[in-house]
């Protein structure tokens, strides 16, 4: 879709030419949102319309738009995006445009650009030679770069909404345990489907509960067969994963049997401790000592991994990034080309890689507490929806559904 | 008025004009003397005298030329690089009879009464082949009234004075389809008694008639149904032969400039 804003103003009621303009955009198949529209009070004072006009392409729209030019309304006449230099690393000027997670352009030198790997709460910077924009966290501001200050030059487009009712506009109501779950997992299954063949990047945020609860299985079910692409996870995660790889427990609780080991307490520390001592998980793996779960699936067939650390994490594998910006920057990296997230049982890694996303990724959040899933639309990430559902049987439902 | 001294055919800016086809210079000194007499003597219509140039033969068109209103005078800004070069010398007709001139921005075209007609109180501003939409809104704020853009639909009527002329407050002239449905309303709601003409008539330039009270001063040859139209509502006809000037895409409305 692309769209521009115009302005006409004048006697343009009387004169029809308002009409006019609306029935010449829908005659050349675009749309249009009024704005604004006010309207003089007397014979001879001028009326105003602010109209937005969408057409399917940006040849249709420059169409559109030459025609209307016609009949009086143009472009708002938008200057450049100004631009300010960063006189401190890592600090951008004052006046920076703090970005949204939506698709946005600035425009430079006279033309609309994309902006690229678009993520919110960061800012926007301009190669001033090549015109070329891209979001830049704060932390990665260099010295000298140019920064997008105020709004004027920068646009924000909505989401497209499509005409075929799919999973994520069935599911767009908000958050709520009564919703029929067969329904929905089969047509996530449906949509997992359709990403993959679309070439996009399937997502998975875990957290620890998905070990907790024994579906972890499921989830390396879904790996081994191609569904997932990239995963994210914390410390606990991998760490009870591969302490029911080594015991047959998480926390202490036989997966199997649902009962507690006897010392079982210790096993997430021994299991820690045997990763250290050989160095990794990838080590782990190659000397045969880690032969399951869903770590080993990881790395068996190649899907790449980040696990990110936090202050609650009471000894780490080395795997796992501690330093919350670079495992930032790690996470960041397999950001672009993702179609669809699924976030399960997770809420810091959840919000986390929402913050990270574009608005244009599908997002699914599973947890059993509605609580986490609203949370995570509350920090800005609008367009995950819902499922109020345990992880266990969740998962089981999907494996079942994509007939793995 | 501006005498035909240097009128010519000397480019082709619209479908009548054609480089092959040249006016015959006595002729239309002739039947321009003859308009101009029509009007000074028997209509006693005080004419003012635009002195010609050499180099700009579409100076005979004086409607063209602007819009006058009260003591200010908005110029036109031509379309056609051809026709600008007439600006200077209405600026400085405008300046020497004591009139304050107005302009409009450059990037809006405006072609004075050929485009711009008053209708019971309304300025009708025809739009698209010379004249630029945008530019109605700065003529109502000049001249704080109400101004009613149309578009124009037939390249051929390309100036709003070929297919519309307004006779007295309730009455016009007009050729509708010489406007898209939208204009055709516009002017519908606007004259309350117009009187729609013949493409045979519109083509001979009828509706570029100027109206002095009653009299109605327009090309000869029209049909005997515009003619029972206008004689019924009590409008004295002085039909002329113009066809010298027909050859530019003119007639006798785009001869005469209305001053008061």
């Amino acid at each position: 879709m692309a769209s521009e804003v115009v302005r006409v103003s004048g006697h343009i009621i009387d004169s029809l030419i308002l009409p006019k303009i609306l029935d010449e955009i829908m005659d050349l198949e675009g749309t249009f949102e009024i704005l604004e529209l006010s309207v003089g009070k007397r014979k001879t004072d001028p009326s105003l319309a602010r109209l937005r006009v969408e057409a399917s392409s940006p040849a249709r729209l420059t169409m559109i738009l030459h025609r209307l030019s016609r009949l009086g309304a143009s472009p708002i006449t938008l200057r450049d995006a100004r631009l300010a230099r960063a006189t401190k690393a890592g600090v951008f000027p004052a006046a920076f445009y703090s970005t949204t997670n939506l698709p946005t352009e600035v425009r430079h030198r006279g033309t609309w650009r994309k902006v690229l790997n678009i993520e919110m709460d960061c800012g926007i910077t301009v190669d001033r030679r090549t015109g070329r924009a891209r979001c830049l966290p704060m932390a990665h501001v260099k010295t000298g770069a140019w920064i997008v200050c105020g709004a004027e030059g920068v646009r924000v487009l909505p989401l497209e909404r499509t005409r075929r009712p799919e999973v994520f506009q069935f599911m767009a109501s908000a958050v709520s345990s009564e919703k029929p779950k067969a329904q929905l997992i089969q047509r996530l299954a449906a949509e997992l489907r359709a990403i993959r063949r679309r070439g996009q990047k399937i997502l998975v945020v875990g957290g620890p509960a998905v070990i907790h609860t024994g579906s972890g299985p499921y989830l390396e079910r879904l790996i081994k067969a191609g569904f997932v692409d990239v995963l994210f996870a914390g410390n606990g995660f991998a760490t009870h994963d591969i302490e029911s790889a080594l015991y047959g427990t998480s926390l202490g609780v036989y997966l199997d049997r649902g009962t507690a080991a006897h010392d079982g307490h210790d096993h997430h520390m021994r299991a820690i401790n045997t990763i250290r001592a050989v160095g990794g998980i990838r080590a782990a793996v190659r000397r045969r000592l880690l032969t399951k779960g869903v770590m080993h699936a990881c790395i068996t067939p190649q899907v790449p991994f980040v696990l990110a650390g936090s202050v609650r994490d009471a000894r780490t594998l080395p795997d796992v990034i501690t330093d919350t910006m670079q495992a930032q920057d790690a996470m960041r990296k397999h950001i672009p080309g993702v179609g669809l997230a699924l976030m399960l049982a997770s809420t810091l890694h959840a919000i986390a890689t929402g913050n990270m996303l574009p608005a244009t990724v599908k997002t699914v959040c599973v947890d059993i507490n509605a609580a986490a899933v609203t949370k995570l639309s509350d920090r800005g990430t609008f367009q995950g929806i819902g499922i109020v559902s345990d992880t266990e049987s969740f998962l089981r439902e999907l494996v079942h559904a994509l007939r793995l | 008025m501006c005498s035909p001294t240097y009128y010519t055919i000397a480019y082709e800016i619209n479908p009548w004009m054609s480089l092959k086809r040249q006016a015959n210079h006595r002729l239309a000194s002739q039947q321009w003397r003859r308009l101009y007499e029509l009007l000074a003597r028997r209509l006693k219509v005080r004419v003012q005298l635009l002195r010609p140039k050499p180099g700009v033969p579409d100076l005979v068109f004086t409607a063209n030329a602007g819009l006058a209103a009260g003591r200010t005078f908005i110029r036109s800004n031509f379309r056609h690089p051809q026709r600008q070069r007439e600006e200077p010398y209405i600026e400085r007709y405008v300046q020497r009879a004591g009139l304050r001139l107005a302009t409009l921005p450059r990037r809006f075209r405006f072609e004075g009464e050929g485009d711009a007609l008053w209708t019971n109180g309304t300025l009708l501003f025809g739009f698209r082949f010379r004249s630029d939409a945008p530019a109605h809104e700065e003529l109502a704020r000049l001249l704080q009234a109400r101004v009613l853009p149309v578009e124009l639909a037939d390249k051929r009527f390309y100036h709003l004075d070929t297919c519309f002329a307004p006779l007295d407050a309730r009455t016009a002239l007009w050729f509708p389809q010489a406007f898209d449905r939208y204009g055709r309303r516009v002017i519908e709601e606007l004259v309350a008694d117009p009187i729609s003409v013949s493409e045979a008539d519109a083509k001979r330039f009828v509706c570029n008639a100027i109206a002095v009270g009653r009299a109605i001063v327009l090309q000869e040859g029209f049909s005997t149904g515009v003619k029972r139209a206008l004689t019924r509502r009590d409008f004295r006809l002085y039909p002329l032969d113009l066809s010298e000037f027909l050859k530019a895409g003119g007639s006798a409305k785009c001869l005469v400039l209305r001053l008061t």
